[in-house]
C-alpha cells in the first residue's frame, strides 16, 4: 500500500490541485472557524477586561465611566486585601499541588504493582474526579460542620473548622487533594504503563536494589508525564474559585485571585478595579505557565510536529 | 516477566521495599498491596458514601454522625424535584453542556485534524495558542463579560453561559481530538488520496469514521468540563431562569439565613452526581485515554 502510494505519487505538487483544496487552502479554512470563535470567546473579552481595568466606573449613574489610566492597578497593587489573596492563592498551589502529587504517585505505584482489584481501583478512582467541584465543597463542609459535623465527633473536639484562619484553607486544601489526587494518579499510572517491563529485569540483573530501581529508572522515565500533569495541575490550582466560593465564600484567609476579583466587580460593582484584579490574575498565570514551558517547552513542540 | 518486573517496580515504591520477594510463583498479592487497595478504595468511597448518607436523613438525624441512617426517607430527594427552580436548574445544565459540547467538538475537530495531518504555517503557533488558552483564569473572561452581556443583553441567559464555556471547551477538544488523530494510521488516508479523493474527502469519509471513538471521548470530557462550571455560572446569571445546577445548589444555601438545607443540598449533590458517575464509568477506558492522551505523549 505504501509502495504504490509513494511509486504514483510521486509528482505530488502537481497532483494536489486537481485535488480541490491544495493542502494550505484546506488547512487555512479547517482552522479559521476555531481560530475567529478564540477570537471571539478568548481574545475580544481579555481586551475588553484590559480597556475596562483602565476606567473608573460610577457607582450611581449606570454607564458613567472615565479614563482612569493606571490608578486601578496602583489601588490594587497597594491594596493588602490583594496581597492577602496573592499569599492565600500561591500557599493554596504549593500545597495542594505537592500533596496532590505524592498521594497520586504513591497511588499509582499501588495501583500498578496491584494484580487483583486493579479494575476495582481503577473504576473507584474515577470517582472524586467525576464529582463536581461545588459538590465536593458541599461534601468536605458537611464533614467539617462545626460543633456536630462527623470530624468533631470523631476527634471528640468542638472546633470551629470553616471559621478560623489557618484551619479554613486547610479544609479546602483537603477537599481539593481529595478531588484531584486520583486524577494524578491516573496520569502518572499511564506514564508508568509506557515503562518496558525489560528495563526492570536488565537493572535486576545488574544488581539494583529496587530503591535504586525507583530512583534511577521509574522516575527519569515518569519525568514527561509527571511534569505535564503538574503544570495543568498548578495552572488550575491558581485559578482556584469553586471551593472557597462554597467553603467560605472567602472568609478566614481563604479569598483568593479569582474570588476576590469575582466579588469586587459582580459583587460589589466595581468593575474597573475587579477587572483590575481579574487582569493581574491573568498575568500571574501567564507568569507561572511561561517559568513551566521554558522548562517542558521541547514537549509541546513534541506533540506540534511528529 | 512482565508480571515479575510489575511486582518489582510495585516493591520499590511501596511502603517496605525489603518485603520484595525473589521469584514469587505467579501473582500472589502481598498483604500490605491489599491494604492499599482497601485504603484507595475507602479513601475515593468514604466521602459520596457520608453525603449519600445524609441525603437520607431528616431533621435530628442529621447531626448525628450515624454511619447509617436510622430512619432512611426520600423526603429530601421528593423535595428536590418539587423544588421547580432545580428542576429548571437541571434542564439549563443540559441544555447549556449539550450545545457546548456539540459546537466544540464540531468546530474543533476541523481544527484538530489540520493541525494533525496537514502542512502548514503557524502550526506550533497556533497548538500553542489552543494550549495557552486551556490554561487561562475564567475570571479573566468573566469580569468582561458580566459587563458587556450587561450591555448586549445576554446577561442571565443560557446563550451567555455556552459562549465563555466554549472558551475552555473549544481549546479542550482541540488538543484532545489532535492526539487521536495522530493515531489513526496514514497509510489509510493516502491510499484514498491515491484513488483521487481530495483531502476533505479524505478527511470525511475515512478520518472521521475512525476518529469516532476518539471523538466520543473529547465530546465526555469537554461534557464533564461545561456540567461542571461554576465560575461563569454563578457569574453572568442572576436568576433561576439561566441557573445551571452548581450555581442553583448553591443558591439552595442563601435561602437560609441561619440553618443550612444540608439534606436538601446533599439530595440534590446526589442526583447531579449520578449521570456523570454513571457516564464515566461506562465510559471508563476511553476518558482514561483521553485524559492521558496529551500527558503521556509529551
Amino acid at each position: 500500500m505504501a509502495e504504490t502510494a509513494t511509486l504514483q505519487g510521486a509528482p505530488p505538487q502537481q497532483r494536489q490541485r486537481s485535488r480541490g483544496l491544495s493542502e494550505k487552502k484546506l488547512a487555512f479554512t479547517m482552522v479559521s472557524p476555531s481560530m475567529l470563535l478564540i477570537a471571539l470567546v478568548a481574545a475580544y473579552p481579555i481586551l475588553y477586561g484590559i480597556w475596562l481595568s483602565l476606567h473608573e466606573y460610577s457607582v450611581r449613574v449606570a454607564g458613567l465611566s472615565r479614563w482612569a489610566g493606571l490608578s486601578n492597578y496602583t489601588e490594587a497593587l497597594g491594596n493588602s486585601e490583594f496581597w492577602s489573596a496573592m499569599g492565600t492563592t500561591l500557599v493554596f498551589t504549593a500545597v495542594s499541588v505537592t500533596l496532590e502529587f505524592l498521594l497520586g504517585l504513591a497511588m499509582a505505584m499501588a495501583m500498578h504493582a496491584a494484580f487483583r482489584g486493579q479494575g476495582l481501583l481503577r473504576t473507584v478512582i474515577l470517582i472524586p474526579w467525576s464529582l463536581l467541584t461545588v459538590v465536593t465543597g458541599f461534601m468536605w463542609r458537611s464533614i467539617f460542620e462545626s460543633p456536630q459535623g462527623l470530624v468533631n465527633t470523631l476527634l471528640g473536639t468542638d472546633t470551629v473548622w470553616l471559621g478560623q484562619k489557618p484551619h479554613a484553607l486547610i479544609v479546602i486544601i483537603i477537599a481539593d487533594v481529595w478531588k484531584t489526587a486520583p486524577f494524578m494518579a491516573l496520569l502518572i499510572l499511564a506514564g508508568l504503563q509506557t515503562i518496558p517491563g525489560e528495563i526492570y529485569e536488565a537493572a535486576k540483573v545488574d544488581g539494583a536494589k529496587s530503591w535504586q530501581r525507583f530512583t534511577k529508572i521509574t522516575m527519569p522515565l515518569l519525568v514527561p508525564a509527571i511534569l505535564v500533569a503538574l503544570i495543568f495541575r498548578t495552572l488550575d490550582a491558581l485559578r482556584i474559585f469553586d471551593l472557597p466560593y462554597v467553603l467560605t465564600k472567602g472568609a478566614n484567609g481563604t479569598n483568593t485571585l479569582s474570588l476576590l476579583s469575582q466579588q469586587t466587580f459582580a459583587e460589589n460593582r466595581i468593575y474597573g478595579l475587579g477587572s483590575a484584579y481579574a487582569i493581574l490574575t491573568f498575568i500571574t498565570v501567564m507568569i507561572v505557565a511561561f517559568l513551566y514551558i521554558r522548562t517542558v517547552g521541547g514537549n509541546i513542540r513534541g506533540i506540534a510536529e511528529d | 516477566m512482565a508480571t515479575a518486573a510489575t511486582t518489582q517496580a510495585g516493591a520499590g515504591a511501596g511502603a517496605k521495599p525489603t518485603t520484595s520477594k525473589k521469584t514469587d510463583t505467579g501473582p500472589k498479592t502481598p498483604w500490605w498491596m491489599w491494604l492499599c487497595v482497601v485504603a484507595i478504595v475507602f479513601y475515593c468511597l468514604f466521602p459520596f458514601y457520608w453525603l449519600i448518607n445524609l441525603s437520607l436523613k431528616t431533621g435530628a438525624d442529621l447531626s448525628n454522625n450515624a454511619l447509617v441512617p436510622p430512619n432512611p426517607s426520600l423526603a429530601n430527594y421528593k423535595a428536590i424535584f418539587r423544588n421547580d427552580d432545580f428542576v429548571r436548574a437541571l434542564g439549563n445544565s443540559v441544555w447549556v453542556a449539550g450545545w457546548t459540547t456539540v459546537l466544540a467538538i464540531t468546530i474543533g475537530s476541523f481544527c484538530a485534524y489540520a493541525l494533525a495531518r496537514l502542512r502548514f504555517k503557524g502550526k506550533f503557533f497556533i497548538l500553542g495558542l489552543v494550549l495557552a488558552i486551556t490554561t487561562f483564569p475564567g475570571i479573566a473572561i468573566a469580569a468582561p463579560l458580566f459587563k458587556l452581556w450587561s450591555n448586549i443583553g445576554l446577561f442571565d441567559t443560557l446563550t451567555g453561559l455556552i459562549i465563555p464555556d466554549l472558551t475552555f471547551a473549544l481549546p479542550l477538544a482541540i488538543f484532545i481530538l489532535v492526539s487521536f488523530f495522530k493515531e489513526i494510521p496514514k497509510d489509510l488516508e493516502e491510499a484514498a488520496l491515491v484513488d483521487g479523493a481530495t483531502y476533505f474527502q479524505a478527511f470525511r469519509k475515512v478520518v472521521v469514521p475512525l476518529a469516532a471513538p476518539g471523538m466520543a471521548t473529547a465530546a465526555i470530557l469537554v461534557f464533564i468540563g461545561a456540567w461542571n462550571e461554576f465560575l461563569f455560572a454563578i457569574t453572568l446569571t442572576s436568576t433561576p431562569q439561566a441557573r445551571t445546577v452548581p450555581a442553583a445548589i448553591a443558591f439552595f444555601t442563601g435561602a437560609t439565613t441561619f440553618e443550612v438545607p444540608i439534606g436538601t443540598i446533599t439530595a440534590a449533590s446526589v442526583v447531579i452526581s449520578i449521570p456523570l458517575i454513571a457516564m464515566v464509568l461506562l465510559f471508563q477506558k476511553r476518558i482514561v485515554a483521553g485524559l492521558t492522551a496529551g500527558a503521556v505523549k509529551g
